[in-house]
């Protein structure tokens, strides 16, 4: 996909989030707009993944660990043709499957997560069957800053560097916000990418805005042969509309009509 | 008259053995199946099974909560995964993996407890699991059990290699006898198995306290005429409730025996299901009391607070008096 075609997705994208969580009352839309770019030109552009291809067990597989920003999740899930579109009007409502993190029971949903520091181990042991199995599938994952302290990460970072699971890419989403404060000052992980390449994995750091930049650093994977892949991914909480960007309130902020008729006209609607 | 406790045949070995003696036998002809551990494969009795199958057996290191995570992921791409782990840790430390990555996932990890209960004795009690019960029952679409004797274990693992299905097992280190030759009193998950029959008391007992209730039933029988069933009650959840309510019908009293704390396990699951469909015969709840659990081996803490033949004897004496 072009460049010019992805940066058409991310806007619908970013409409989208925005649509649906107004929708909903609710939403993670901060961390959803800070990971959408990502999430766009992994669907769109570098996983092997589609409605068609979901039960195959070659399929390239994504976990996303932040689960809370489900809403990127679903919008980009719903684009590709995974469910309707309007199943999204039932965002959080009683009895929707489309509720605040990700389940199976959404179709192209690989895993049920929300609580933290989780999708690394089980995305380090898809991998590990992947490689058990000869398998050229490869594994996504992607995590927020916010929850690297979680121990089960570090974990799992050394199972994966243990077993050379160069079939694996974690992306850190990191927009250096968290519920709290600045991430650096609730328990400050930086430098992250020394931590990780201490541990035995290549890391890369990019701007996580960049679609092209992240295309080229997907289609770089493995950045080494034998050593899982970490992309440091810098993002802005809140990116596309300016009111939101970098500020806390919006980690969970439902936008007012006013706020979200502003919003869609940063975005050109 | 016959002796009802199963002769003990020789060879009756610890459930841990058999468990992992029929790993063996199952991954000899399937290469899915895999078994990850956590610096655990000694005291799983795993170790015949890694030189044998090194390309099937994941070694972790002590990181409970990423063992089930990886578990997860490697049953999410269709490995039969058995992630084994010492009972205490695995259901304490990695709890969260489980409800989320196992059960509320869907992804069918046969997780094993092994050294359950109090079977580490005397190292105490971080290394007791005396709460496994109560929190997995807790957790929607997840089996829990722990089978009594070698035949239970056998079963319960071939059975749950096939299942495709979230479950918890428990075992302890102690050599297992048989409860019974009848070849016809088989094993599936949900279904207790009445090892003998009475009309006076009902043992309903789980895992390693199925002999002492078995010992206890003979002594009553033959000391003071008093006529016991005896139920292996392997699976905790799904509760056999129709077995529940047919031994309800027929007995004069029901006492429960586990290896486990009296708040949360069998016994209550059983109370529970009773109390809400009529039962109002005296009942009993024999297990770990809610105290600084005493020291002493497996035997000791087991004899301390009445699992065994004479504490289950005088239990049953007292509520039938």
């Amino acid at each position: 996909m072009t460049e010019k075609e992805l940066a058409q997705k991310s806007n619908r994208y970013r409409q989208n989030i925005l649509k649906y969580i107004v929708k909903a009352n609710a939403g993670h839309t901060g961390g959803s707009l800070s990971c959408i770019d990502i999430l766009n030109v992994l669907y769109n552009d570098i996983m092997n993944v589609g409605p068609a291809n979901f039960k195959s067990p070659d399929r390239d597989r994504y976990i996303q660990s932040k689960g809370h920003c489900v809403e990127a999740l679903f919008v980009v899930l719903a684009d590709k043709g995974f469910f309707p579109e309007s199943d999204l009007d039932t965002l959080c409502r009683y009895r929707s499957h489309y509720i605040g993190h990700p389940t199976k029971k959404v179709n192209g949903v690989e895993q049920n997560t929300g609580a933290l520091g989780h999708g690394l181990p089980i995305a380090v042991g898809t991998a590990l069957a992947g490689k058990m199995d000869q398998k050229d599938f490869r594994v996504f994952t992607l995590m927020g800053d916010g929850e690297l302290p979680e121990g089960s990460n570090w974990e799992a970072a050394l199972t994966a560097a243990h077993y050379k699971l160069d079939n694996l890419c974690a992306v850190i989403d990191k927009n250096s916000l968290q519920i709290t404060g600045p991430t650096a000052e609730v328990c400050n992980t930086d430098p992250v990418d020394q931590k990780f390449e201490s541990f035995g994995w290549a890391v890369a750091h990019i701007d996580g805005h960049d679609l092209n930049a992240l295309k080229t650093a997907f289609a770089g994977l493995p950045f080494q042969k034998g050593k899982p892949s970490l992309i440091i991914a810098h993002t802005v909480k809140g990116k596309g509309i300016s009111f939101m960007e970098n500020v806390l309130s919006w980690h969970h902020g439902v936008p007012d009509k006013e706020q979200y008729e502003l919003a869609l006209k940063e975005l050109g609607v | 008259m016959a002796s009802i406790v199963a002769e003990s045949i020789s060879g009756a070995r610890p459930n841990l053995e058999v468990f992992s003696a029929t790993l063996q036998q199952l991954a000899a002809t399937d290469r899915d199946i895999v078994v990850v551990t956590s610096d655990s494969r000694g005291s799983g009795k795993l170790v015949p099974f890694g030189k044998r199958f090194p390309q099937q057996i994941v070694e972790i290191g002590i990181a409970e909560q990423n063992l089930v995570g990886v578990s997860a992921g490697l049953a999410s791409a269709g490995k039969k995964t058995f992630a084994v782990s010492p009972a205490c840790f695995l259901t304490a430390r990695a709890l969260e993996q489980i409800k989320n990555d196992v059960a509320y996932s869907d992804n069918p990890v046969r997780l094993i407890g092994i050294s359950a209960g109090v079977s580490y004795g005397a190292l105490g009690s971080t290394h007791h699991s005396l709460h496994d019960f109560a929190a997995l029952r807790a957790i929607n679409n997840l089996i829990v059990a722990a089978p009594a004797d070698n035949f239970e274990t056998e079963q319960a693992i071939k059975q749950a290699a096939a299942a495709n299905h979230p479950i918890y097992l428990r075992f302890g280190k102690k050599n297992m006898p048989l409860l019974t030759t009848d070849p016809d009193n088989d094993f599936q998950f949900g279904k207790g198995r009445v090892i003998v029959k009475g009309r006076d008391l009902t043992f309903i007992a789980t895992g390693e306290t199925v002999h002492p209730a078995l010992d206890a039933a003979q002594q009553l029988r033959e000391t003071h005429g008093i006529e016991s069933t005896v139920i292996s009650m392997h699976t905790i959840k799904p509760l056999d409730t129709d077995l529940l309510q047919t031994t309800a019908g027929n007995t004069g009293a029901i006492i429960t025996v586990e290896e486990h704390s009296v708040f949360g396990g069998l016994g209550e699951a059983c109370a529970s299901y009773l109390l809400q469909n009529g039962y109002t015969k005296p009942f009993r709840i024999v297990g770990i009391p809610d105290e600084y659990t005493v020291t002493g081996s497996q035997t000791e803490i087991f004899r301390h607070y009445g699992i065994s033949k004479d504490g289950l004897t005088a239990t049953a004496l007292k509520l039938l008096r």
